[in-house]
């Protein structure tokens, strides 16, 4: 299968491209930028005049539910989700059940994805058995197995010297760890950001202090064992100073931010609608411009989804005794693009931030397109719209976007040179 | 047509009165104004007959027939009854008696503070359209309107009748008279 | 700045009446005043010898009660009676949630049976809400408490009480002493104080038992409870409960007694004829002392009567505005 995408505006920021070409692809690779080989002819020609093509979106928080959360959500379901989205390269946490604390389920995960062949899947292990944070996880079986990285999602360790002696593990092999910071005592019962709007509904506070006393914590961590760290699902203005701060003093941290979080503030919760029922929580006004202000800058270079599909019954209750999550990956282009249609970035930076940042941030062989790389790209129109869920492909409709219209649509995903989506 | 002035009115009913009270051998009954109008009407009369001791107001908001067409009427106000029901000779006065639902409302209220020895119901105008078995026993005047004209009584001083006339099939009534 | 639910009234119908009760955001001073004014009128019926009423033979109020609570479920019941409803009251706290079904499921179920009104309490904050976006819109929703969020007729009856004692609420000075932030009642009453025009509303407590960002309803924040006493005019004490000092925001009932504690000595700060009000039920020598509570400048027991007064007004307005909205809808489709 051979594909020739004519007349696209082509923006890959890892190289810096940014201009109107072609592009040809063969047997899953990406053979010409530009003037199609000589006797080439493609088996499908893309007239591709006004859209934008970019690499595959690479989403470093996507819950797949599988194995072990089939009511939320499948491996076939969530990835499919994800093509419509523009992704073409996704991480899924470890939280599956049984855990992702063995080989068994890491390649399990990964032959499903292949046979549902919409996405690329890179599995992140747990750090510690059962994500319990008492006994380290086999981590080398599980690179082994196809592991990229390794995390305890929100799970704290029992106590702190069992987390050092995980994280200089894990520097030992030159691994990567996901740092979901977070104080266990202080976020416990917490339900929203502790702030005035949490007051005045009633909700159990998550201060910020929960996210900063673990950030500052696991800063000195990293610093002291010398693993690859990096920081994801911050929520505070002041977690992405440290981050700054500490990437100041040249300690190599990356970290991500999920986009709802640069879109959406504590104050949606007026109303106790659960669909903002989000850990860690919305928080203030001011923290979402610190946030945003550091996905300018870079500090944060890189921009996920934290897809967490639910069934309906997971949202039908009053707020404290619903689940938290979001289901996101699906919208993922044309949410970011409002960031873009408010002024806040300019759509090449939009863009580095999908692909080349968290492809770095992780090291995965993903978000950049060049002559002989793999042919993952996704084709939108930025000046068309989408309407959220008129066509919708996740288990979970549980998004509060659902209904608005978003800027841009994806308009085809491709995945090793086979198209994934077309709109 | 021209409405007769409540001032007059009242003198004759208050001579009326007197003379059905007394046939009946009722002596010392004690009267009560439904609120608003009948609250006016009962100063009056009691002027007129030179009686001064305290009369009760009646607000009949909580006893009306009509809560689940039209709900709860904005304007509640405590009744205010200073003297025992029980076995009491009680005079009952309105303004305005159309359907006598607000007369079937009063008494059903007055039964719950007690057993009054009897009840005689003086309206100023009788407008002859009753929905319900309730008469008069003194009336000041009995008019016949059309069915989109009502009678309307101003106060509390000086006294009139005015007279207004409703949209035809309005479904939100005023309060059933 | 209050967030305010205006975009979404859904307690009110298309005339502004009230047809669901969940909380006092929102709620116009005009509307506040004609429950207390209604409330009046119920008082009066209750000093009768027959405390009834027929406002609501016919109507089916049902009290779902997800948490526990006697005072509360009796004087509800008691209200609604009054009213001439049957009534229904569910501890659901011990029966079928326990067996596993879901709150929507309970409401379903309870829907079938064809009630006009649900009473409803519950552990969550916003539950009220919730309930009352899930049930048939014909079904009149009233909030007896959900999780901290709010409790708006215990908010009203203490309004009642405070007019019935002091007239108005245009010069008054009330403080509120202890756990606000677990209170939903100290929410209620700071927002209804608001609205009816209070200028002087204190809260008064350690830092661990104040939410963050209280001044955003308009109150001034006293830790010391000798400064915030002077001169007020009422004195809200709320109730502290065990479970406090488990969560390490208090050392002991009795260092809170010793600095939060309404003794004599202490009331005597406030005006001589400084009325003292408290939600009930009270924690002897926790929050107040005995000598106070049983003093004249009490009022708590009056708290009581005057709670299910407006109850009666508030069940009835609800019961009334659901009639207005099904009136109008009905026109609107002629």
């Amino acid at each position: 299968m051979s594909l020739s995408i004519i007349g696209a505006r082509l923006i890959d920021p890892a190289s810096g491209l940014d201009q109107l070409s072609d592009l040809h692809v063969e047997n899953g690779k990406v053979l010409a930028i530009g003037a199609a080989p000589a006797g080439f002819k493609a088996s499908r020609e893309v007239a591709a005049q006004g859209l934008v093509a970019a690499p595959g979106l690479v989403d470093l928080n996507v819950a797949l539910r599988e194995p072990g959360y089939s009511r939320k959500g499948t491996i076939a379901s969530e990835t499919r989700a994800a093509a419509a989205g523009g992704v073409t390269s996704l991480c899924c946490p470890p939280l599956t059940r049984p855990v992702l604390d063995t080989s068994a389920v890491a390649e399990l995960i990964l032959d499903r994805a292949r046979d549902a062949g919409h996405c690329k899947v890179f599995p992140i292990g747990a750090l510690s058995k059962g994500l319990e944070g008492e006994q380290l996880a086999e981590l080398v079986a599980l690179r082994d197995a196809g592991c990229v990285a390794f995390g305890n999602g929100l799970n704290s360790f029992a106590n702190t010297r069992t987390l050092c002696r995980a994280l200089e593990y894990a520097a030992t092999f030159d691994l990567t760890v996901i740092f979901n910071s977070q104080d266990r005592d202080l976020a416990a019962g917490g339900l929203a950001h502790e702030g005035p709007t949490a007051s005045f509904l009633g909700l159990a506070g998550i201060p910020e202090t929960a996210e900063t006393v673990a950030l500052a914590r696991d800063l000195l961590l990293v610093e002291q064992s010398g693993v690859r760290a990096h920081f994801s699902q911050l929520t505070t203005a002041r977690g992405a100073e440290m981050i700054a701060q500490a990437q100041a003093r040249g300690l190599p941290v990356t970290a991500d931010v999920a986009l709802y979080q640069l879109i959406l503030t504590d104050e949606a919760l007026t109303g106790f609608s659960s669909l903002y029922h989000v850990q860690p929580p919305l928080r203030t006004r001011a923290d979402r411009d610190g946030l945003r202000d550091a996905v300018k800058a870079g500090v944060i270079q890189a921009i996920s989804s934290h897809h967490q599909p639910h069934e309906r019954d997971a949202k039908q209750a009053p707020f404290g005794a619903t689940e938290p999550g979001i289901s996101s990956v699906e919208l993922l282009l044309p949410l970011a693009l409002t960031l873009v249609e408010e002024g806040l970035l300019d759509l090449p930076t939009l863009l580095a931030r999908l692909t080349s940042g968290p492809a770095n941030a992780l090291r995965l062989a993903a978000g950049e397109l060049m002559a002989g790389g793999a042919a993952d790209l996704v084709l939108f129109d930025p000046t068309a719209s989408t309407v959220a869920g008129e066509q919708w492909h996740s288990r979970g409709t549980n998004s509060p976007f659902m209904g608005h219209c978003l800027p841009g649509a994806v308009r085809y995903t491709v995945v090793d040179g086979r198209i994934s989506h077309e709109a | 047509m021209t409405l007769p002035n409540p001032a007059d009115l009242i003198r004759q009913m208050a001579l009326d009165l007197r003379a059905r009270l007394q046939a009946r051998g009722i002596e010392a009954p004690r009267f009560i104004g439904i609120r608003t109008g009948g609250v006016w009407v009962t100063q009056a009369l009691l002027e007129e007959l030179g009686i001064t001791t305290a009369f009760g107001t009646l607000d009949v908001s909580f006893y009306r027939d009509d809560f689940s067409q039209n709900g709860l009427h904005p304007q509640v106000r405590p009744s205010d009854l200073p003297f025992e029901i029980e076995g009491q000779h009680l005079v009952l006065v309105d303004d305005v008696l159309m359907s006598g639902r607000t007369i079937r409302a009063a008494l059903n209220e007055l039964f719950d503070y007690g057993r009054p020895a009897s009840v005689t119901l003086v309206s100023l105008v009788d407008l002859n359209a009753a929905e319900l078995p309730i008469r008069p026993d003194i009336a000041g005047v009995t008019l016949s309107l059309s069915p989109n004209e009502r009678v309307k009584l101003i106060g509390p001083s000086p006294l009139s009748l005015e007279q207004q006339v409703v949209e035809p099939a309005s479904s939100l009534q005023e309060s059933p008279r | 700045m209050i967030p305010t639910d205006a975009k979404r009234p859904l307690q009110l119908n298309d005339q502004g009446q009230l047809r669901h009760f969940l909380s006092l955001d929102g709620l116009p001073r005009s509307l506040l005043t004609e429950i207390l004014d209604t409330a009046d009128s119920f008082l009066e019926v209750g000093a009768r010898a027959v405390k009834k009423v027929p406002l609501l033979r016919g109507k089916t109020v049902c009290n779902v009660f997800f948490e526990n609570s006697t005072r509360t479920r009796t004087t509800f019941e008691l209200a609604a009676q009054r009213l001439s409803a049957d009534v229904i009251t569910l501890n659901v706290s011990t029966s079928s949630t326990s067996k596993g079904e879901t709150l929507f499921d309970t409401l379903r179920n309870l829907e079938a049976m064809a009630a006009d009104m649900f009473v409803v309490r519950h552990a969550d904050s916003g539950a009220a809400h919730y309930i009352a976006e899930h049930v048939s819109p014909d079904v009149a929703v009233i909030n007896g408490g959900d999780g901290r969020h709010a409790h708006p007729t215990q908010g009203m009856l203490d309004m009642l009480t405070i007019r019935r004692h002091k007239g108005g609420f245009e010069n008054l000075s009330v403080a509120i002493v202890g756990d606000i932030l677990h209170s939903r009642v100290a929410r209620s009453n700071m927002i209804a104080l608001k609205t009816l025009g209070c200028p002087d509303i204190r809260v008064i407590g350690p830092k661990t038992l104040l939410p963050v960002g209280v001044e955003q309803y308009g109150v001034k924040v006293y830790t010391d409870l000798t400064e915030g006493l002077k001169d007020v005019d009422v004195v809200i004490m709320l109730r502290l409960q065990r479970e406090r000092m488990q969560g390490g925001l208090l050392p002991s009932e009795g260092e809170f007694y010793r600095l939060f504690g309404l003794t004599t000595q202490r009331l005597a700060l406030a005006r001589p004829d400084a009325i003292v009000m408290h939600p009930g039920p009270i924690n002897r020598g926790v929050e107040i002392e005995s000598a106070v509570a049983d003093g004249a400048q009490s009022v708590i027991l009056n708290q009581v009567t005057y709670g299910i007064a407006v109850r009666m007004a508030v069940l009835s307005m609800a019961m009334s505005g659901q009639a207005a909205q099904r009136q109008i809808e009905q026109e609107n489709v002629q």
